[in-house]
């Protein structure tokens, strides 16, 4: 039984008693308490169950490692799943609940898949990813679906705010242990900024719970130093509750700082997401103890022999009463020293090693524990906690030798260095025979853009184990950084440590060595993903030799954890199976972030109204304080349709065209991407931009236009003005303003950057307003000011003047058939000049419309539209555009690629119109199906549909498609595909839907 | 994230300040060209492990289009010149021969 001594718990305030639940359960803990520390301070040792088998998990670890407490967090808006127990402070009021398991905790339907482990082995979701349909649909995919995943979505919004926050510094430090404190103080020291973070938030790591001595002080006191001298150095910045969570391309880093989770009631952002530049980055991560491969080592009651100290030494807290101590290193017996000095009893320390350990055993023996060399567990007994263990000899098979009762292991595989960041950004690895580790390869580092290293490893976290070598290391570490980034680096002294010399650590892979197959399926690697020896080893058989191949057959590695603890000795189980040197087989990609970060701190601030820039046209507000249903276009919001009244969208957009075809509309197009392209070159220019001739345009003529990009594609289209003999008006679609002008610099700057041209895009300078309809003219007569007459402006042409006292550029063009002109004014008096529309409109029913309104009339008239009759593949021969495709040219953007044999195909799909017979409107996106099936089953097609509408003007449903060979098969009748499966049968007829002639505009 | 420092205002970005345009110094095909010539100019590009010739615009900034001469294993980055050439200026030829000496990328070493 877990539960808290009666004194001790260097971290917890004993006077402070916070309340928490847990499934249900009223619980109390410390303030300073962990969520784990205070769970198994109520006796909670079982925390959740395993992804796969739905094993009882309980704690193993004490920090960000730990692989089985997850847990759901908070409620509503603060509710989030798989946070770990272990890395969450307690605060008063919090709540939890238990992931992994139906209907509790406690009793667990699921867990008849550990029963059925052995027709679950490795690759079982390999395997059923490869099984044939028919067995995903009514087999896998119900079972699946049921077990799989981990926690729960959220479904509330966040109730918290994130923060984003940027910082250039010389050197930033991860890792606030001792290591991390004494590379900050040299670094500091040494001429440099620096920002020091700390994932916890304590500083100096394990010193303080595994002891030594230092400068003739508890390694603890010398903390207590090192921080109050950091404290004092104006050039560093500290912070706790901030773990390095990526090393990105020259010295990017990311810092991942928790700001009030422990606090959630207080002022402030939740996160805060650090980016950071840095010259130089010491990782000072410290080291991950391992497990080690025993059957039944995931039995609650099984931790890591340090996660014990740390609950004991830390939070007053004891994992169990009687615990036996396996090890493979003298580490361990830290653990042990530590549990008698608790008064808890510890009845066998099992060293595998045949010659035992060094001083710390030698301690442990005179504290009158009892050592047994060269042994190790055979078996831990219990189901849902430890109830005993049998021990056998570590060369042997596993016969027992012996039961010892007891309620808690305590396990040390030996350790191993933090890499990830160093590993993030392309830091290379070295293999440590002698502590079975990898550990930073100081000659392969990541490069920074000139080519330097830019992270420097230091301490635990660069292979160096005890505590004279970490401060030495950090040392060197910190002064180098300070000395790289242009300062002195000055000479910042190693303190004096007390020696402790320690005995080597042996590999141990297995336990014992020769463990047969009913112990190799009880002996977990990966906890979370419950991955086993049993199972590595099968990857192996069946060929999956490489390690990123095991890994995904197995999933070793891939829960959220990402390995931490299961990495190397899944690499040496591989190894060993394959007779290959665990160098040899290398390791898996370590891949940012070190813990997940939440997704709240990635968005920072972008959420809600700010997520991106909204652009509004002077005349937004009118369309906000109408009612206007809004569409998203580019950054824009254009009204869809301004319904009235009671009026569906359907029946506004109706009225609108109505309206628009019967007397008079009026739209707001200032959305219309404008560009001015001038120059003495500019002419020539032009004529490489679109298809068209643009040379010839006149001043004062307008001319329809095709750009393509050099693949021969329609890119985007628009009306272009001549204003002078260098200077052309390009108007672009809403969404291509940016683009385009972006497109046309690229041209100009590298490819033909002699060419005397200037671009600028002025979209945002004017308002432009369709005024639209039979009596578009008589409202712009009653302004007054200038002569719109037929005989004065015709059709294509502009002219400024002044309307109603508004200097304006008339542009007579027209998008809907009707009779129409585009006006642009100065932005700054838009919204007047609208109103002053409104007003005079007023006696011929002027009314606004929307997109849709534009769009129905667009397609009636057969005019296509950039995104919708094009996707990037269709060319302007495809639809029908033959007419905008200059002859005469020798050149221009797309003309070459044009000329290539696909483009050229006779059998390519075309535009055409097509005509319901039934009057109904096709689906979006539907497809003309042909006889019979291609090579995937599937009906084979023969066009698709672009656009597709209600025509109120026509009273039926109209559409634009794609058809092969379409516009040789006008009058045929064909089957377009509806969602249900049917089909419906459409007439191919010509595009132009309305007024052919043209003669609605022409007036 | 890469640093680049735009040639023309100077400035030392992000990498999100700049948008990445590809392979430098292409040679333009047009209207005329043979099939092979056009193949290569339009879709045949070098995908080196070593150095690499690209193109960048300074598009949060000045708007210019600009080269950048670096290491695609590496991420170095030998310098950053002017968009208006056909091939890389000598000085950058020489960064590149003092980082990688005997380096050659399509004709230019
Ligand atoms: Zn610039």
């Amino acid at each position: 039984m877990s539960t808290r001594l009666s004194s001790g718990g260097r971290l917890v305030n004993r006077g402070k008693a916070v309340e928490f639940t847990f499934n249900g359960r009223r619980l109390k803990g410390y303030e300073g308490d962990t969520l784990a520390s205070a769970l198994l301070a109520g006796g909670q040792m079982m925390v959740g169950r395993s992804f796969k088998y739905h094993r009882p998990r309980g704690l193993v670890a004490s920090g960000a490692e730990e692989p089985n407490a997850l847990v759901n967090l908070g409620e509503g808006g603060r509710f989030e799943p798989n946070q770990r127990a272990t890395t969450t402070e307690l605060f008063d009021g919090l709540t939890c609940t238990s992931q992994n398991h139906w209907p509790s905790l406690e009793f667990d339907i699921g867990a008849i898949n550990n029963k059925l482990a052995r027709v679950l082995p490795a690759g079982f979701y390999y395997k059923t990813f490869m099984a044939p349909r028919a067995a995903w649909k009514y087999l896998f995919e119900p079972i699946v679906r049921h077990s799989a995943g981990l926690g729960r979505a959220p479904k509330d919004r966040d109730a918290d705010r994130y923060e984003h926050f940027y910082a250039f510094v010389d050197v930033v430090v991860i890792g606030g242990g001792i290591a991390g404190l004494q590379a900050a103080k040299a670094a500091g020291a040494g001429g440099a900024k620096v920002l020091l973070m700390e994932q916890t938030p304590h500083w100096g790591g394990r010193a303080p719970v595994d002891g030594g001595e230092v400068g003739g002080m508890a390694a603890g006191d010398h903390v207590t130093t090192l921080v109050n001298d950091l404290k004092a150095m104006p050039n560093v910045t500290m912070r706790t509750r901030m773990m390095g969570a990526g090393v990105y391309d020259h010295g990017y880093v990311l810092g991942y700082e928790r700001v009030r989770d422990h606090a959630p009631d207080t002022p402030g952002p939740r996160h805060r997401l650090w980016r950071i530049r840095a010259g130089r980055i010491v990782t000072a991560t410290g080291a991950i103890e391992r497990p080690l491969s025993f059957a039944g080592n995931d039995v609650p009651g099984v931790m890591l022999a340090s996660a014990m100290r740390d609950y004991l030494v830390d939070y007053g807290v004891s994992p169990g009463d009687r615990t036996v101590v396996v090890t493979n290193n003298d580490d361990a017996y830290r653990t042990a020293i530590a549990l008698k000095h608790a008064g808890l009893e510890v009845p066998v320390v099992l060293d595998a090693r045949a010659a035992g350990g060094g001083a710390l055993a030698e301690e442990a023996r005179g504290l009158g524990i009892r050592v047994a060399t060269g042994k190790g567990i055979a078996k831990v007994k219990g189901g849902k906690r430890v109830t005993g263990v049998s021990i056998c000899l570590q060369e042997g098979e596993g016969a027992a030798l012996e039961e010892i009762k007891c309620d808690a292991v305590a396990m040390s595989g030996g350790w191993s260095p933090v890499v990830h960041l160093w590993s993030h950004c392309g830091g290379k690895l070295i293999w440590d025979d002698m502590q079975a580790h990898f550990r930073p390869d100081a000659d392969r580092p990541p490069l920074g853009a000139d080519g330097a290293g830019f992270v420097i490893a230091a301490g635990a976290g660069n292979g160096a184990m005890d505590l004279r070598a970490i401060l030495a290391d950090a040392t060197g570490a910190g002064t180098a950084a300070a000395q790289e980034t242009g300062h002195a680096g000055g000479e910042t002294p190693v303190p004096e440590v007390a020696a402790q010399p320690e005995a080597a650590m042996m590999p141990v892979w297995l336990m014992p060595q020769g463990a047969g197959p009913d112990l190799r399926m009880k002996a977990w690697l990966d906890y979370q993903n419950d991955v086993k020896v049993s199972d590595v080893m099968l990857a192996a058989q069946e060929g999956y030799e490489s390690v990123e191949h095991t890994k995904r057959y197995t999933t070793l590695g891939m829960a959220t954890d990402q390995g931490k603890l299961s990495n190397i000795n899944g690499l040496a189980t591989l190894a060993s199976q394959l007779n290959a040197p665990i160098p040899s087989v290398g390791t898996t990609t370590f891949r940012p972030p070190y813990t997940p970060i939440s997704m709240g701190a990635i968005a920072g601030e972008a959420r809600a109204e700010v997520f991106q820039p909204l652009r509004r046209t002077p005349i937004h507000d009118w369309h906000e304080a109408q009612g206007a249903h809004f569409e998203p276009v580019g950054q824009w919001r254009r009204p869809y349709c301004f319904p009235r009244g009671g009026e569906s969208h359907a029946e506004a957009v109706r009225r609108e065209i109505d309206q628009t075809r019967g007397s008079l509309g009026i739209l707001d197009a200032s959305t219309l991407g404008k560009i001015i392209v001038t120059g003495p070159d500019a002419p020539k220019f032009m004529d490489m931009l679109y298809t068209n001739m643009m040379s010839s345009l006149k001043p004062g003529k307008c001319r329809y236009g095709l750009m393509c990009n050099e693949n021969g594609f329609l890119m985007d289209d628009g009306v272009v003005a001549r204003l002078d003999e260098e200077t052309f008006l390009v108007h672009t679609t809403t969404g291509g303003a940016e683009h385009i002008h972006g497109h046309m610099e690229e041209w100009l700057q590298t490819e033909w950057w002699d060419w005397k041209v200037y671009t600028a895009n002025v979209t945002e300078q004017f308002v432009q307003i369709g005024v639209v309809g039979p009596n578009a003219r008589k409202l712009l007569d009653k302004l007054g000011g200038m002569d719109v007459s037929k005989e004065a402006m015709a059709f294509m042409e502009w002219k400024d003047g002044t309307l109603g006292g508004f200097d304006a550029r008339v542009f007579r063009i027209s998008f809907s058939g009707e009779l129409s002109f585009e006006i642009a004014v100065a932005a700054s008096v838009g919204r007047a000049f609208w109103d002053t529309l409104l007003e005079a409109g007023e006696e011929f029913g002027i009314t606004p419309y929307g997109t849709e309104a534009l769009h129905v009339m667009r397609a009636e008239k057969g005019f296509i539209m950039i995104g919708d009759e094009t996707d990037g593949t269709v060319i302007p021969q495809d639809l029908g555009l033959g007419w905008a495709i200059s002859k005469k040219k020798e050149d221009y953007l797309g003309k070459r690629a044009q000329t290539r044999p696909h483009m050229a195909d006779p059998e390519r799909w075309k535009l055409v119109g097509l005509e319901t017979l039934d009057g109904s409107v096709i689906p979006d996106g539907a497809y003309a199906v042909a006889g019979g099936h291609n090579a995937n089953g599937q009906r084979s097609t023969q066009g698709r549909v672009t656009s597709t509408y209600h025509s109120p003007t026509l009273g039926r449903g109209i559409a634009m498609a794609l058809v092969h060979r379409g516009p040789d098969r006008m009058g045929e009748v064909i089957e377009i595909a509806k969602l249900d499966g049917s089909t419906v049968s459409a007439k191919i007829v010509s595009p132009v839907f309305y007024d052919p002639e043209g003669e609605k505009q022409n007036v | 994230m890469l640093i680049l420092t735009c040639p023309y205002c100077g400035v030392k970005g992000e990498e999100t300040e700049f948008h990445s345009g590809g392979e430098a110094h292409l040679k333009r095909f047009g209207p005329g060209s043979s099939d092979a010539d056009f193949e290569q100019y339009l879709f045949m590009r070098e995908n080196p492990k070593g150095v690499h010739l690209e193109r960048w615009r300074h598009a949060n900034g000045c708007g210019k289009w600009f080269h950048a001469a670096r290491c695609t294993v590496t991420l170095e980055v030998f310098g950053t010149y002017s968009a208006q050439t056909t091939e890389p200026p000598q000085h950058i030829r020489d960064a590149i021969s003092a980082r990688r000496p005997g380096w050659t990328w399509r004709e230019f070493s």
